[in-house]
């Protein structure tokens, strides 16, 4: 135990003797650090963002569209559902709490003098209650007004900004394209989602209203579900299959004509981004981090030249190799632990200020920063093996004569 | 029993055509409590032999028995280990730790010995009591005078109280009156304690202060001489 105190002691004094040297030689490791703990600081912020986004969307959700999937983005066209095929869904799958249409219709709003492009979206009470959307203002549509697809809607905040201005929507009657609804609701705000796609930006209404007077069909594209609880969702997934099979008369997995999404699997998707986003933004850091080892390892190599007179002295009345091993390898791992520790305080600023920016919560995990630091001192001890060893191994009467 | 001995001992530098034998067949028997001092010609090997006695160096051929144990046949590490246990050391170029106060280069044999600090601090002021120094301990080796620092260097190679002392030219740094000083200082090591010494010196006024005198030349042993006992010469 003294013979590591002393060696501590000897680093430390031998370390800021040289205190510019250190300084510039614990650089690499501190940028390296910093960087590895804003990268995964930031990189976990970002995954507990997409989390919250994905809790926002509405929890339990599942939503089926027609066509098949191909790929994350894209699918195959096939024929659209009907109100009949909701119907049958909730009546044959259990556990579902709503069963919502969704169509969407691009359309321009106007009112007062002022336009504005937007989408609206048919669908009924039902859709807010799956997407975990309550009203800021006004009142939801009513089972009349549903049924009958009555011109009455619901303004998202974007919207509302964008076409009233400071002023109150409800009870003004909004121009859409070439019909007009009456403004009954406020939707709260839900901000944007993961992709960055603006969620408050939509008129919402009746779905009977949209397919009648903008879309001009009776086609629903997707359906909107909530499941009651989270530990049936296997469970309503498995007869959401079935009942689809039939519905659509799919006979063999190759023919299947819909997609089933659901929020877990989202979570999963963008999660699995921000995961590789995350990591291979940590190797890069890593890289730094590997080229401050570097330059321990090369100050380290031209102090064991610059010393080598010393280090005969010590051999050549009583240090053993393991001494001479002990001393350069400590100096080393404090070098490398200084570097890691003062890393570690930039690093956790930077993750401050990028989440800030970055708008994404501020997560620092104390295991991360004590780990850098642990590692750092490890790759001082590590770098500093060679340099160290030739010191070691040198021949006291070679050191003396130097 | 002799407590170091030197058996044909060669020691060839270099290879090739190239090659010098700085020792070449060398006896020599030093018994405990001895005062010899090596001297010769410039190249004759005196250096050489003392790092060999001191085991920082090995034999190219020959036996080489420190208190009975055949050196040329230890590894590195048992080299260093009987190294520290029973030799000390004393340069020509002092060699002391620059950055350290005369007391910590004292202390510094005795703690790579894992001697407890207050017992280390206890030593290392003794031995610079021993050579007249314990008002010194503080300063730095460049705040001494040359032959204050070997006197410093002799404390270091003297607090771990070795069966046997070396100094490679003590006194080629110092002049005449500093070097009669160490020279003084050796010989009461000596005669006091009954310190074993072996000195390479080029002055054959140093040399008169030791008991024998064994000179050197080509790496041979030229001439091996009992100096007469006589009255502790004065300094000039
Ligand atoms: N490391 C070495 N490599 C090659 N040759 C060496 C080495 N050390 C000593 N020699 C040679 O060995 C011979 C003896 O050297 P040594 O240092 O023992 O002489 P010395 O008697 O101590 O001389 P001096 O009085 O000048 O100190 C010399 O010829 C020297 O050149
Ligand atoms: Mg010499």
């Amino acid at each position: 135990m003294s013979r590591l105190t002393n060696a501590l002691r000897l680093a430390s004094a031998e370390l800021t003797r040289n205190w510019s040297r250190t300084a510039l030689t614990s650089l690499g490791i501190l940028i390296g650090v910093a960087a590895v703990i804003a990268m995964v600081g930031i990189g976990q912020g970002a995954t507990a963002s997409v989390a919250e986004d994905v809790a926002a969307m509405g929890s339990n959700l599942l939503m089926v569209e027609a066509g098949a999937s191909r790929g994350p983005q894209s699918r195959s066209t096939a024929r659209p559902f009907t109100a009949a095929d909701l119907d049958r869904i909730r009546r044959e799958v259990a556990h579902l709490s709503a069963v919502s249409p969704q169509v969407s219709a691009s359309a321009t709003a106007a009112y007062g003098g002022i336009t504005y492009d937007t989408t609206v979206t048919g669908s009924d009470s039902g859709y807010l209650l799956a997407r975990g959307w309550s009203l800021d203002a006004g009142r939801a549509f009513t089972e009349g007004e549903e049924r009958s697809g009555a011109a009455v809607c619901l303004v998202g905040a974007t919207v509302r900004t964008e076409v009233f201005g400071g002023s109150d929507p409800v009870g003004a009657q909004l121009r859409l394209g070439k019909t007009s609804c009456t403004v009954v609701g406020l939707l709260q705000t839900k901000g944007e989602n993961t992709m960055g796609m603006d969620q408050d930006d939509l008129v919402l209404a009746p779905v009977g209203f949209v397919q009648r007077r903008l879309v001009g069909s009776t086609d629903i594209s997707s359906i909107v579900i909530s499941v009651d609880s989270e530990d049936h969702i296997d469970l309503a997934l498995a007869g959401l299959e079935l009942t689809l099979r039939d519905l659509r008369h799919v006979r063999s997995d190759d023919t299947v004509d819909y997609t089933i999404r659901d929020t877990r699997e989202m979570v999963a998707h963008m999660s699995g981004i921000t995961t590789v986003l995350t990591g291979f933004l940590s190797a890069v850091a890593g890289v730094s981090l590997l080229v401050g080892g570097i330059g321990i390892m090369n100050i380290m190599l031209v102090s064991v030249t610059e010393r080598t007179r010393e280090i005969g002295i010590r051999m050549s009345i009583g240090a053993l190799e393991e001494d001479v091993m002990l001393q350069f390898l400590t100096e080393a791992m404090v070098l490398g632990a200084v570097g890691g520790a003062a890393g570690a305080v930039l690093g956790v600023a930077l993750t401050g200020v990028g989440a800030s920016l970055l708008d994404v919560p501020f997560v620092v995990e104390p295991a991360v920063v004590v780990g850098s630091v642990a590692f750092s001192a490890l790759m001082g001890v590590g770098f500093g093996y060679l340099p160290a060893r030739r010191a070691a191994r040198l021949e006291p009467i070679d050191a003396l004569r130097s | 029993m002799s407590l170091l001995s030197l058996r044909d001992v060669t020691r060839v530098y270099g290879l090739g055509g190239a090659q010098v034998n700085a020792l070449d067949g060398i006896a020599l028997d030093v018994e405990l409590g001895a005062f010899v001092s090596l001297m010769g010609p410039s190249g004759s090997g005196k250096s050489t032999a003392l790092n060999v006695l001191g085991c920082l160096d090995v034999p190219t051929d020959g036996s080489y028995r420190f208190r009975g144990i055949e050196v040329t046949t230890l590894d590195r590490r048992a080299r260093a280990r009987l190294r520290r246990a029973w030799i000390g050391f004393v340069f020509q170029g002092f060699n002391l730790l620059d950055r350290s106060s005369a007391l910590e280069n004292v202390e510094l044999p005795l703690v790579y010995r894992g001697i407890a600090p207050a017992e280390r601090r206890r030593r290392a002021r003794e031995a610079l009591d021993l050579v007249g120094l314990a008002d010194r301990g503080g300063h730095l080796p460049n705040q001494l005078s040359g032959g204050q620092q070997q006197r410093v260097a002799i404390a270091r190679a003297l607090v771990t109280e070795p069966s046997l002392l070396l100094a490679d030219e003590p006194t080629g740094n110092l002049d005449t009156a500093r070097s009669h000083d160490v020279m003084q200082l050796l010989s009461r090591l000596h005669r006091e304690r009954g310190q074993t010494i072996v000195m390479v010196t080029h002055e054959p006024e140093m040399a008169a202060y030791t008991d024998r005198i064994v000179h050197f030349r080509d790496g041979r042993v030229e001439r091996d001489e009992r100096v007469p006992p006589r009255e502790v010469p004065c300094p000039a």
